[in-house]
């Protein structure tokens, strides 16, 4: 996201889902959208099938959509930043570029010009193994379309390099002016259903709801009046951070609401050390969680299904989720919870429902001030929606970027934190399946999904499986510099020669004990797609 | 602005667009004309013959769901012709497969035996013949009754031009016609990925969601729209309910924005979860690092918070308290979390896993 608002201002999905549908190019990157994003998947598929959409994919791994791709770049782990400047290279050195758009609504194009001079396809391809020839062919096919929509997920970002990664994604993008028009823009699918809002609403250290910063004193000062309180303007930690805070004993009690870092987490074997040195740790979940066995105190909440209240989805749409059914036993929605903490510790929240608390969050909140529950009723609206006749915005950046001018960045590629070797030959990297959701608290409680993918599974090339001699269904033990686990083999062409893959859903094969927890220094995003692994039969 | 057309369906004069089917234009104009094959968002096929209209001079009854109008035409959709047309095509149907309401999961919302009832018809004057297929009812979530099959086709296209997901076509010929994976695979042993959105859109009784069986009937239910609580796609699902147990989901019905009545297999199939045994339903409170989890009241658990976060706070400052909000959790209790934070805690050490 830190990508994005550098250069446009706005760290958010650009345009809409529904247009993806109806544009001329999709590039893909990072995103098995097919897996992590099957609804929008659809979509995607149906322009490429019914409406004569051309699909660019980019991705190590041969996803579904390769199926539906025009072209497919197989690029080498880690080297998507020369992937990107190759393009654009290529669509400067042939004049593709849109030069009136560059002009009128752009800054630091030359700089751009000059960063990417030494990203020739032939050195593209020395970098990324991805052929010269087809580079250019991907160059072409988005840069002449009047509309195309780049689409990206965590395949991009969570590498050390990630912010870097997503300025490329947005360099391209204004490069052909793509940004501000229906049908086009740059476009993060975000992983989980309410991340969006979770950002939106200031659940980061940085930032008041509606990315307003902490360290601005206007900002500061306004808050102060409306929630009558001294407020910090020190920004905080990360979750990372975090966590290596409460190692050195900097951080002493941590309060986790509805999450599951002991899984999720890089390197779990230092968090789970981390967590056990806090004087408190205090877990809110609706599942007993690798994280919650931990604590010192528990709390039972309502599950989405059990309150009412709003999720802001991808698409910056915010709708309305609705009880359906009582929560078990004593459990209280979350907000209900906060609110008894915060009345026990003298500052009294008084609210009688998530109603109460949205209509709060509409007054402090300019991009959600004209959003009210009467007009979600029925369909969601998508912010910015600053007044009660606003009908909400569709796609961002129209005439004038959220900052004013366009800012291109030019960057450099750099080699992922941790490289292959004669001991650590292979690369890891992680992901989702369709199946599974995140740290399978909930998938792996239903049936059903449970019985399609009951395990996990490493997907190992043929002729990794030939080289370390693994058969099929073998189990087979994975080696990092931080960790090993077991899995049964999977034999695929979907890894590419020198990469396996495996899911973080499991908690029996805690993949993320073996991953890195290097951080992009900008976006604090660890380095999930790639770090250095042995195989060998267990 | 394409140019009007003018048509009479019934007797009523009505002005259209030259592109729509005379389907459309009457379902605009409040006439209904009845079918089963026909499914919005996906390609008109005229397969089950029960959209027959009269267009006057025209040589025999029409499909309405593929027939474009033409200036002038003259339509009639409740001819004793047509009615004749649409009893003989609903009889055959019945009378070709296993059409038993009694123990039918369709029962009450079954577009068949809707137009059995509406046509009057008491009993098909012909021999109920069962094609004797083997139920697939080897998987979890979807039973697939081929013996129900209507061959409307609507599965197929669901999964080919709605999910593109094409797994499902048709197979065999004639009376041996059979819907479903390629090589007479189950579901279960083909490459489905149990979208279900076959399921969503048979009309009769055949492709059904297994959990919901004998959970409750389709006039037990109550249905409770939402948002999904899985990806960040935000898809728009009904939830049904019977005295409060979660029978099924399907897709939201008014096929609005996101997801257009679409839903994935975490979407349809992942909800288990909500009322899983293993939901925590207790404050639990570990006094001394070395005890264990023991169940107390919420006032004996604020109390217990509070003070050591006071207490903390007072010693270290409010820089060593750290949060974590969710991604999972709503925009209401994320904003009051950062609050919490922030003003009751004095820190702005909150973040959520956005990152990971």
């Amino acid at each position: 996201m830190a990508g994005l608002a550098a250069a446009f201002g706005s760290g958010a999905m650009t345009n809409s889902i529904a247009e993806l549908e109806f544009t001329d190019v999709i590039l893909a990157t990072g995103t098995n959208t097919t897996e992590n994003h099957p609804v929008i998947a659809t979509k995607i598929k149906r322009a490429v099938r019914q409406h004569g959409t051309k699909l660019v994919v980019i991705d190590p791994r041969e996803i579904d959509l390769v199926k539906y791709a025009d072209i497919w770049l197989r690029q080498k782990p880690g080297t998507d930043v020369a992937v990107f400047n190759g393009l654009i290279n290529v669509i400067i050195a042939e004049g593709l570029y849109d030069k009136k758009y560059v002009a009128e609504r752009t800054e630091g194009f030359d700089s751009l010009k000059a960063a990417v001079a030494k990203y020739t396809p032939e050195y593209v391809e020395k970098i990324s193994t991805v052929p010269a020839e087809d580079l250019k062919k991907a160059a072409r096919i988005y840069a002449k379309a009047n509309r195309a929509s780049i689409i990206y997920a965590m395949g991009l970002t969570q590498h050390i390099s990630g912010t870097d990664n997503v300025k490329s994604t947005a360099n391209l993008s204004m490069l052909c002016g793509n940004v501000g028009i229906e049908g086009g823009g740059v476009n993060p699918l975000r992983g989980q259903n309410n991340v969006q809002g979770a950002c939106d609403m200031g659940g980061l250290p940085n930032v008041f709801p509606a990315y307003q910063q902490v360290a601005n004193e206007d900002a500061r000062k306004k808050f102060e009046t409306l929630w009558n309180a001294t407020l910090s303007g020190k920004p905080g930690l990360t979750i990372i951070e975090m966590m290596n805070a409460a190692g050195r004993g900097d951080i002493k009690a941590i309060y986790i609401m509805g999450e599951n870092p002991l899984l999720s987490d890089p390197d779990l074997h230092h968090v789970k050390e981390e967590l056990q040195k806090l004087d408190l740790l205090v877990v809110q979940d609706i599942f007993l969680t690798e994280t919650a066995v931990l604590a010192d105190v528990v709390l039972p909440s309502a599950s989405f299904a059990e309150k009412d209240g709003t999720f802001s989805n991808t698409e910056r749409r915010v709708q309305r989720i609705r009880k359906v059914v009582n929560a078990p036993g004593e459990a209280k929605p979350d907000w209900e919870i906060i609110a008894g903490i915060s009345t026990k510790m003298g500052y009294p929240m008084n609210y009688s429902s998530a109603k109460e608390i949205f209509e709060e969050i509409s007054k402090v909140t300019p991009s959600y001030a004209g959003i009210s529950y009467d007009r979600i009723e029925k369909e969601g609206i998508q912010w910015p929606c600053p007044t009660a006749e606003h009908n909400g915005t569709k796609f961002l950046h129209k005439d004038k970027f959220t900052r004013g001018l366009g800012l291109f960045h030019a960057v450099e590629y750099i080699p992922p934190a941790e490289v292959t070797d004669k001991e650590y030959p292979l690369i890891l990297s992680t992901g989702r399946v369709i199946y599974h959701y995140h740290t399978g608290t909930m998938t792996r409680r239903a049936q059903g999904p449970s019985e399609r993918c009951p395990e996990s599974l490493i997907e190992i090339n043929p002729a990794d499986a030939a080289k370390f001699v693994i058969i099929d269904g073998q189990m087979v033990k994975v080696t990092s510099r931080r960790g090993v686990v077991e899995a049964k083999a999977c034999i695929t062409e979907k890894s590419p020669q020198g990469t396996i893959f495996m899911n973080f859903h499991f908690a029996e094969t805690a993949v993320n004990l073996l991953t890195n927890s290097a951080l992009d220094p900008i976006g604090k995003i660890p380095e999930y797609k790639v770090c250095a692994v042995k195989l060998e039969a267990a | 602005m394409e140019t009007k057309v003018n048509v009479t369906i019934d007797g009523n004069e009505i002005s259209a667009n030259p592109s729509q089917t005379i389907l459309q234009v009457a379902t605009n104009n409040g006439i209904f004309i009845p079918t089963l094959c026909h499914y919005q968002n996906t390609t008109n096929v005229g397969a089950c013959r029960v959209c027959l209209v009269e267009v006057e001079n025209a040589r025999s009854l029409v499909a309405s769901c593929c027939m474009p109008i033409n200036p002038g035409m003259v339509v009639r959709t409740d001819t004793k012709a047509v009615r004749d047309a649409q009893k003989m095509v609903i009889e055959l149907l019945w009378s070709s497969g296993d059409h038993n309401c009694l123990t039918c999961e369709q029962n009450g919302q079954c577009e068949l035996q809707n137009l059995v009832y509406w046509l009057k018809i008491e009993k098909p004057r012909f021999e109920i013949e069962t094609p004797g297929f083997a139920i697939e009812d080897n998987n979890t979530m979807i039973s697939r009754d081929l013996n129900k099959c209507i061959l409307c086709g609507r599965c197929v296209r669901a999964c080919n031009e709605i999910q593109v997901n094409e797994v499902l076509d048709f197979a065999n010929r004639g009376s041996h016609s059979k819907v479903g994976p390629a090589f007479d695979d189950d579901y279960i042993h083909s490459n489905c990925v149990f979208c279900g959105e076959c399921m969503q859109v048979c009309p009769t009784g055949a492709i059904t969601c297994k959990m919901a069986k004998f959970a409750g009937r389709p006039w037990e239910l109550t249905k409770t729209r939402t948002t999904c609580a899985y990806c960040g796609v935000g898809c728009q699902m009904d939830i049904f309910t019977n005295n409060g147990k979660i029978v099924k989901v399907s897709g939201n019905r008014e096929y609005g924005t996101p997801n257009e009545g679409s839903l994935c297999v975490k979407g349809r199939f992942g909800m288990d979860f909500i009322q899983h045994p293993d939901r925590l339903t207790k404050p639990l409170i570990r006094r001394n690092k070395k005890d264990d989890l023991k169940e107390v009241s919420w006032d004996e658990a604020y109390s217990f918070i509070a003070d050591k976060l006071s207490a903390i706070k007072k010693i270290n400052g409010a820089d060593s308290i750290a949060g974590l909000s969710s991604a999972r959790c709503t925009n209401e209790e994320n904003y009051l979390f950062q609050k919490f934070m922030r003003a009751t805690i004095g820190t702005n050490n909150v973040d959520h896993c956005a990152r990971l």
